[in-house]
């Protein structure tokens, strides 16, 4: 079975048909052709698929497509400007946050999520935040390492 | 599309997006079979690649995540009601959940991670029925109630009869969990929610307790236990608590009541724990859970730590 769908990804406006049984991730991955979204597990559990619905972070795997009529999606490809990296991905960079980057996209998502909703942290506040994003290469030290080094660029306005 | 080949394609299914509650509940009498209610899809989405949804017909997804009407929490006098779609993320930041029944925050903030708890609900984090769901205990040891709404009917039914085994309620064909009422308690009352996983983070409950203590004169004169994953459904220790009341308060005889709990779990072995570390956790943690609820109910979740 098919439905119609409308959203608006990363600004811009689709409408699509969608198979009843594919998921959020299969139509951004798929259809869209929006590759940073990864396909990890499948099953809610690494957090590799991670988008922003509606500015909340969730796992795109978990979503029917269907249910997404009328939702913003945000992808890493949406806090670009032009072909400016965000902040937040220059300090993943800087701080050595990416190795081999499977994980980077959905740990980014949820780090933006985090740092533009909670105003005052600490490291363990920022190690739950992330306890959907599963890394198997940095042990977390960096991407923790990143995400605060992040959060002074926010507080001195260098952010969007 | 790749996916919808191999072991873990979502089979075929029909999807219903009611608007209203009324417009669902008369889909569910009319299609009758094969309906399955989706909100937040944490829990259907992966059963569904893994062959749990059968159906001899059509498989109906019913979403009702556009229901705007069971999407609430509402403080009424002495009484919290709280929209069978609100995301738990919702429930664990909520002001007035925090400041009145605690415990609760406290469950849906811990459970899953933060992706999970922005998409599942309470209603289906009751209507899923694990014996280890997270929401369960709390509540239990709360005395919430559940509305069910069905075609030109209601009934409020005690948590404590909800759950008639593992992933099953008295949910019966038409019917949709509408909401959770849950009574405020006194200020006075200490609680504690304590969660025991393999790790600390993002993991399934291997024990999960919650206590809720009224002392009067230094007297056990109302105290609640409930345990997740230590049984068919979630419980509470009846036995456990009436041995307590009447108590006056000590660390042997919270270490006592604690002990008590142990007879009356009845655990299984999984690949999460055996049968007979849960019984023996379920003492332990239920025994810090009493205790931290005199010292300011504090939240703990822990693996392994001290």
């Amino acid at each position: 079975m098919k439905v119609p769908i409308k959203t608006k990804v990363n600004g811009k406006l689709y409408e699509q048909e969608v198979e009843v049984r594919s998921t959020l991730l299969d139509i951004l991955r798929d259809e869209l052709k929006i590759k940073s979204v990864h396909r990890g597990c499948e099953d809610g559990e690494c957090g590799a698929c991670t988008v922003l619905l509606n500015g909340k972070p969730v796992c795109s795997c978990l979503v029917l497509a269907a249910q997404v009529d009328g939702a913003e999606i945000t992808t890493v490809e949406g806090l670009l400007k032009g072909d400016e990296l965000h902040p937040l991905m220059l300090a993943f960079i800087e701080n050595h946050a990416v190795q081999c980057g499977y994980c980077t996209p959905g740990v980014i998502m949820t780090a933006y999520s985090l740092l533009n909703n909670l105003t005052d942290f600490t490291d363990e506040d920022l190690r739950r935040g992330i306890e959907g994003n599963l890394c198997r290469c940095t042990g977390y030290i960096h991407i923790i390492k990143a995400i605060k080094a992040a959060k002074k660029c926010k507080d001195s306005g260098n952010w969007w | 599309m790749r996916n919808f080949v191999g072991l873990r394609a979502i089979p075929e299914m029909e999807y219903h997006r009611p608007i209203a509650l009324e417009q669902a509940l008369k889909l569910l009498s009319e299609l009758k079979e094969g309906c399955k209610i989706i909100a937040g899809g944490t829990d259907l989405v992966p059963a569904a690649r893994r062959g749990r949804m059968s159906s001899s017909g059509h498989i109906h997804i019913i979403d009702i995540s556009s229901i705007k009407d069971l999407d609430y929490i509402i403080k009424e006098d002495d009484m919290i009601r709280i929209g069978a779609i609100t995301r738990l993320s919702e429930v664990g930041a909520s002001t007035v959940v925090k400041e009145h029944v605690s415990i609760l925050a406290e469950a849906a903030s811990q459970l899953g991670s933060l992706q999970v708890r922005n998409l599942g609900t309470i209603g289906g984090n009751l209507c899923n029925a694990s014996p280890a769901a997270d929401t369960a205990p709390p509540l239990l040891a709360l005395d919430a109630r559940v509305n069910i709404r069905g075609i030109g009917k209601q009934r409020l039914v005690p948590l404590k009869e909800f759950f008639t085994g593992p992933g099953e309620t008295i949910l019966a064909p038409g019917e949709i969990l509408a909401e959770v009422q849950i009574p405020i308690t006194e200020p006075t009352a200490g609680s504690c929610f304590i969660k025991l996983g393999r790790r600390n983070a993002f993991t399934l409950s291997i024990v999960s307790v919650a206590t809720l203590v009224k002392v009067k004169d230094g007297i056990f004169d109302d105290v609640r236990i409930a345990l997740g994953a230590v049984a068919p459904t979630p419980i509470r220790a009846s036995r456990a608590e009436e041995h307590l009341t009447g108590k006056k308060v000590s660390e042997q005889v919270i270490d006592d009541g604690a002990k008590v709990v142990t007879s009356e779990v009845k655990p299984i072995s999984d690949v999460r724990a055996s049968a007979q570390y849960r019984k023996d956790m379920s003492y332990i943690v239920t025994k810090r859970a009493l205790t931290m609820c005199f010292n300011g109910g504090q939240v703990t979740s822990f693996a392994g730590k001290g």
